[in-house]
């Protein structure tokens, strides 16, 4: 037991938790903090069900030490929406039915932020290889794709 | 999607539109609680030490250090979970494959469980349990397990199907056949015969979310299961069974599920979760990794199977037999009984037999996985269907039109055919653009066609009226992919209300009557028959209520629009009372406005599908690309449409996975060599093109709406397809999936040095 006091900014909102030193950060955000929308898949970094951003870089949470994220930015699926206001890709997500179980949502959605964060306007193959990280067993990433496709337009107009 | 109004005889006005599932916000914000996201105070985690061999004796297990680590508070084995089944073989062989009682029959097979503070300690007490194997000759091949001289998995089993009975114990579990006419006959009247064997390796369903679950048992006999699973109530009626709990006093509520796909069917761990949390007198949450789920939960079976073909040169089948060998892990079970039923289902056969044996190995428990055992043999029979029209010079697809079965059909396992939709599955995919798409060097097109029987079962639902006049719909079937939003459709299109006056809720066992699991696409259907019973319940109630309020017979209310209407001349000043107005009125006119159905859903229509795809193979390497693939369904009528697709999507980027990539690899020391994402691959995003689909509606006539279920047949068909395509672009047969680089490197290696020794 040699449990080591973390402070970091999650979602915007400066946060202290305690965690073991060899503790990965999803557990950390899951089992510390109550954050259960960053999920875990394999625990091995194939998945991408617990993509979060790290200083605004696309990590695996369960390949991050929870120890790193001291006096980093975290961002979570749970800070995603503004308030009330859902992120295009949110919106987009729900109207284009682009998830069914819904397990790997959080994840795409992170990744694909990440995406249209750096390139607002993605061919479609330039999409399929960013989430490529990302497993989905439901859809076929048909209308993942689509949905990222809309979104995408949404940002632009902002 | 032109819907034949002259069957049901009313035109619908919210079914087939696509509004937001109720359940999509708490999808894309995190909120939505899934197996592993529930916490109950005082928890502990529980954890379970597996078998590292395929086949061993347990000779003994010393907990006795594991117990006495600070911080652990309970270590289970097989003795703290006793056989209650009462000569239930079948309950037995389950409570077995939860914790090995005396042998351990695969690798990942558990045999301890801990309960601990923390999962630092548990990991620690698993290491301090000591078990004592006696490692046994093992098998793991479906077509080794069936020599004389293989290892016994199962000394109990007889082998059932066969005259005289077998006095001595079998790894071939129960033998079947079905079929019809004289297959000797008919193949001396056929021009070609194709006699050809496959093969199929092991997959997994491979959902992404974990199994996981939420266990808590007091000594006063009452507990509670939060789990991921496809069937809550048929969960608490094993649990309560294995346990020797009363059905009752066990609380299971379903978490939301993320993913099942016949995987969630079955109980893996949660009795020892159970079983933990009643010895250590605390809640237990137990989680699998994903390597615990690739090792000890639900694949599917790896196959072996013959299939001889005879046709006239004029396209007649004269005569069709396949012998198929399924294995089916370390328990008797009826994959290969499936399998030889579903084989020709597509076609109008005069002479037809098949015969299924089922297969026990040192590999996991197969479970279903989206119309088990049909995809394979799909890939035996459509692959060899491709063969004999090449043989007589017939298009594929015009040999199977001319062979496709109809209405009045007599299917090959028994039953005569209502209204089906596999002739107009193979016209559409006739008539598609795709099929007439050119073609780019090394690319080739296959087609294929899917059957599966779907499913009804016990249904139970409430449907009750909020004083607002708002509706709350109560179903007990697990949405796996959008139910809640194609039954919701369904209530507001009986009440004749807006979509967004509904919300639907997957009710715990303790809220509602049993529901089957949501397994043999059967949740829209099922719980779409009794949402309509329901609803047309309440409309009773309301009609009563509005006939009181009024003072006039209840004979003149009509229900319109969503409204009770007063009908003939007296009462044509009565203004019309609406949902909300009755609902507000209900505290004075009789109380609480409620509908009610429980029902056994039979009739779920049969289900067929055509795919048609485009692979290109890279001759250096054996690498495949799926170029195009198109997707064409009979859902007998879409409720949801976007949902529809999604199901036809998935299941074939399932079957492209399992045709391509995936499968189980079994070392010659009997392990598991694969089970992670990274080495098992199911398909990623960057490997896909779009899927198109084309959903067609030939009405299911034992449903109001004539609904068929369309989760399952999606994933029959690709295997086949992408067998047919891959073996068109390579010029080359293959018979043996996954079709990986290697296997086609190899297949296009030995056909040139046949055609050089030529």
């Amino acid at each position: 037991m040699s449990a080591v006091l973390v402070t970091t900014t999650i979602n915007g909102d400066r946060t202290e938790f305690v965690c073991e030193t060899d503790e990965t950060l999803l557990d950390a955000l899951r089992n510390r903090l109550g954050l259960t929308g960053s999920k875990e898949g394999c625990g091995t970094g194939d998945c991408g069900a617990c993509s979060v951003t790290v200083d605004g870089r696309l990590v695996c949470s369960c390949l991050v030490l929870g120890v790193e994220a001291e006096g980093c930015e975290v961002n979570t699926i749970e800070g995603m929406a503004d308030g009330d206001v859902l992120h295009p890709l949110q919106a987009k997500f729900i109207e284009h039915a682009a998830l069914q179980c819904g397990i790997c949502t959080p994840g795409f959605l992170m990744a694909a932020k990440v995406l249209l964060d750096k390139n607002p306007n993605p061919s479609e193959v330039e999409i399929r290889f960013a989430l490529a990280g990302n497993l989905c067993r439901c859809t076929g990433y048909d209308k993942i794709v689509r949905a990222v496709k809309a979104a995408a337009k949404e940002v632009r107009k902002r | 999607m032109a819907h034949d109004p002259s069957y049901t005889n009313q035109e619908f006005k919210v079914i087939g539109t696509r509004p937001p599932r109720p359940d999509g916000l708490d999808k894309v914000t995190g909120r939505a609680k899934f197996g592993a996201d529930a916490f109950a105070p005082g928890q502990l985690v529980g954890l379970i030490l597996r078998s590292p061999h395929p086949h061993a004796q347990i000779r003994k297990i010393d907990t006795s250090k594991a117990e006495k680590l600070q911080g652990v508070k309970a270590v289970i084995t097989s003795a703290d979970m006793p056989d209650l089944t009462n000569g239930n073989r079948n309950m037995l062989d389950i409570l077995e494959n939860c914790m090995a009682r005396g042998r351990a029959l695969y690798d990942g097979h558990a045999v301890a469980a801990v309960a601990a503070i923390d999962m630092p300690t548990a990991r620690k007490a698993l290491k301090l349990i000591k078990v004592g194997y006696e490692i046994l000759p093992h098998v793991t091949d479906v077509d080794e397990a069936m020599k004389p001289d293989a290892p016994i998995v199962q000394p109990y089993v007889r082998t059932t199907g066969v005259e005289p009975k077998p006095k001595k114990a079998s790894n071939v579990s129960q033998v079947t056949q079905f079929g019809h006419g004289d297959v000797e006959a008919g193949f001396k009247e056929a021009d070609v015969i194709i006699e050809k064997s496959y093969k199929t390796e092991q997959t997994h369903q491979g959902y992404i979310e974990p199994h996981a679950c939420l266990a808590s048992v007091g000594p006063d006999g009452q507990g509670e299961l939060w789990v991921t699973t496809q069937g809550h109530f048929a969960f608490r009626e094993v649990c309560a069974k294995l346990l020797g709990m009363e059905v009752a006093k066990l609380k299971v509520t379903a978490s939301e599920i993320g993913g099942g796909f016949g995987g969630k069917t079955h109980v893996w761990m949660e009795p020892v979760a159970l079983a933990l949390s009643r010895k250590a007198n605390r809640p237990v949450k137990l989680v699998m990794s994903r390597e615990e789920v690739f090792r000890s939960t639900g694949p599917t079976c790896s196959t072996s199977v013959d299939v001889k073909i005879g046709a006239k040169k004029d396209g007649t089948i004269t005569a069709a037999t396949a012998t198929l060998r399924y294995q089916n892990g370390a328990f008797p079970a009826i994959w290969a009984m499936l399998g030889a039923m579903t084989s020709y289902a597509c076609y109008n056969l005069k002479n037809v037999k098949t015969v299924g044996y089922d297969v026990l190995v040192n590999r996991p428990k197969v479970t279903a996985y989206r119309a088990p055992s049909a995809p394979m043999a799909a890939f035996a029979v459509e692959s060899t269907i491709d063969q004999v029209a090449e043989a007589i010079g017939m298009s594929p697809i015009d040999f199977r039109i001319k062979n496709a079965a109809k209405e009045g059909t007599r299917a090959s396992y028994g039953p005569k055919y209502g209204p089906i939709g596999i002739g107009p599955t193979l016209e559409a995919a006739k008539n598609h653009p795709h099929m007439r798409a050119r073609l780019g060097k090394n690319q080739g097109r296959g087609m294929a066609c899917g059957f599966w029987f779907n499913f009804g079962g016990q249904t139970c639902t409430d449907l009750n009226i909020g004083v607002d006049g708002t509706v709350t719909l109560t179903v007990g079937t697990v949405d796996v992919g959008g139910s809640r939003a194609s039954l919701s459709l369904i209530a507001a299109e009986e009440l004749g209300i807006a979509y967004e006056r509904v919300k639907c809720n997957i009710a715990d066992t303790g809220s509602l009557g049993h529901n089957d699991m949501t397994e043999g696409s059967r949740g829209t259907f099922s719980s779409g028959m009794a949402t309509i019973f329901a609803a047309r319940d309440v409309i009773e109630v309301l009609r009563e209520r509005a006939a009181k309020t009024w003072e006039i017979p209840v004979e003149d209310v009509v229900w319109e629009g969503g409204q009770a209407v007063a009908k003939g001349k007296a009462h044509g000043n009565l203004t019309p009372l609406t949902l909300s107005d009755l609902a507000a009125a209900s505290p004075n006119s009789g109380g609480p406005i409620a509908g009610h159905n429980e029902v056994v859903a039979d009739g779920a229509g049969v289900s067929f599908a055509s795919h048609i795809c485009d692979i290109e193979v890279d001759p250096e390497t054996g690498a495949t690309k799926v170029i195009r693939y198109t997707v064409i369904q009979d859902a007998g009528k879409a409720i949801h449409p976007d949902y529809v697709e999604g199901q036809f999507q998935g299941g074939a980027v399932q079957g492209i996975g399992w045709a391509l990539n995936e499968e189980y690899v079994y070392g010659e020391d009997g392990r598991l060599q694969n089970p992670g994402f990274l080495d098992y691959r199911i398909p990623v995003c960057s490997d896909l093109p779009y899927i198109d689909t084309q959903i067609l509606e030939i009405p299911n006539p034992n449903h109001p709406y004539g609904i068929r279920g369309v989760g399952e047949t999606s994933i029959v068909p690709p295997l086949a397809a992408i067998g047919n395509a891959v073996s068109n672009a390579a010029g080359v047969r293959m018979t043996h999936v996954p079709m990986s680089p290697p296997r086609i490197l190899k297949a296009i290696k030995s056909e040139q040095a046949e055609l050089a020794a030529g």
